[in-house]
């Protein structure tokens, strides 16, 4: 199992995965302040939903690269042939993913943060409810992944699967950010929700993609 | 505790389709299973359901000892270098140190550290052929385990075969080529 997720660890810096969302998270939070102007105050109440809104999409860029490719190449066949189960592969790719993206994306955020005006006591709200949503997210990710392995154009429909089911968290994520009392518990209750059961969810689409 | 897969009353269905119907046989240590049949008859899908990757419609398939797949496909990281790429398969299996003998053995050692994306396809089959090796695995299930392979290749693939089955080895090779299997027992599709 351990094998299992550093070489997901492993696929994901070298194959420049990672790299591509946080820089594509960062570009975001960079393109706003041009957008809507350089008024600090705005900028800094506004913030916390665009650093939210640039997660969300920066998670959805690495999709197409989490389960298709084990899929075609064969490798979940000789796992599953180990006797690993289709949901345990599921869990393991899940927590490659999160380790390889998780902790970059809060580092990419407290930069993001300065761009956009946001105030320490904000940025270290922020910084929380993200360690609690990406473990949701990339469950998620790993999911959509699973259910558009083969799919042709399953990079555009992955983020018609996913964004959806994202929405949850992106409003208790920013309105944690918004001061809102409760949402960072409801926001955890979300992420756990999908920690738990995504990984049935993705093992058991990897199983029929392989039937 | 000696090796064995058998087929009891095993029924296959693909695609809404009936592939096969109430198959058995038994391999015991030192047997072979050689698979026969025309392309599309259900040969690939008789060895995934040894392989546990698809589940028979009825019939079970029974056996002891850890199985080895070799398929079409090579499941070897495209990006790693060819020893690293088998040596993770190896640590699943519990044995990195066989790895250099198994490239030695199928003729890659010169090429371990070459990344496997550069390899040919004859290459790719030979090291996927030693990920078999390498696994240490009692029960061989081999999909075509000649294709894309050169004379000499398929020389060394015939040998470690009868070698594994001198050892107590059972193998299960679904193929069309002909291939050097003695007394194997036929399974017709």
């Amino acid at each position: 199992m351990t094998a299992l997720v550093w070489r997901e660890l492993r696929r994901a810096w070298s194959s420049g995965g990672l790299v591509l969302p946080i820089a594509f998270f960062l570009l975001v939070a960079i393109l706003f302040p041009f957008a809507v102007g350089p008024d600090g105050r705005l900028l800094a109440r506004i913030g916390g939903g665009v650093i939210w809104a640039a997660a969300l999409l920066a998670a959805l860029l690495p999709v197409e690269r989490l389960v298709a490719p084990d899929a075609e190449s064969g490798v979940l066949d000789q796992l599953v042939a180990r006797g690993f189960s289709d949901a345990g592969i599921a869990a393991a790719k899940m927590l490659g993913h999160w380790l390889g993206f998780g902790p970059a994306l809060l580092a990419a955020t407290c930069v993001a943060a300065a761009l956009l005006h946001v105030p320490a006591g904000a940025l270290a709200t922020i910084l929380l409810g993200l360690a609690i949503g990406t473990p949701g997210l990339a469950a998620l990710g790993v999911a959509t992944a699973a259910l558009v392995a083969g799919l042709r154009g399953a990079g555009a429909i992955a983020g018609l699967v996913m964004l959806p089911f994202a929405v949850p968290l992106l409003i208790f994520g920013a309105g944690a950010t918004g001061g809102e009392p409760g949402a960072i518990k409801l926001l955890a209750a979300i992420s756990l929700l999908l920690v738990a059961g995504c990984p049935f969810v993705a093992g058991a689409a990897m199983g029929m993609g392989r039937g | 505790m000696s090796p064995a897969l058998a087929f009891d009353d095993v029924t296959c269905l693909r695609g809404g389709r009936i592939l096969f119907e109430r198959l058995g046989f038994a391999l015991g240590p030192g047997d072979a299973g050689l698979v026969r049949g025309p392309n599309g008859v259900g040969k690939s899908s008789l060895i995934r359901i040894a392989a546990g990757l698809l589940a028979p419609l009825e019939g079970r398939v029974t056996g002891d000892g850890a199985r080895a797949l070799l398929s079409e496909s090579a499941a070897l990281d495209a990006e790693q270098t060819l020893a690293a790429a088998l040596g993770f398969w190896a640590g699943l299996d519990g044995g990195k140190a066989c790895v250099a003998e198994a490239l030695d053995a199928v003729g890659l050692a010169e090429i371990a550290e070459v990344p496997v994306r550069l390899l040919s396809t004859g290459q790719r089959r030979r090291a996927a052929f030693a990920r078999v090796l390498a696994s240490g695995a009692p029960v061989w299930l081999l999909d075509e385990p000649g294709n894309g392979l050169d004379t000499a290749s398929l020389a060394m693939l015939e040998a470690r075969i009868a070698a594994h089955r001198a050892a107590g080895g059972i193998v299960l090779v679904a193929t069309h080529q002909p291939i050097a299997l003695p007394d194997a027992q036929e399974i017709r599709l």
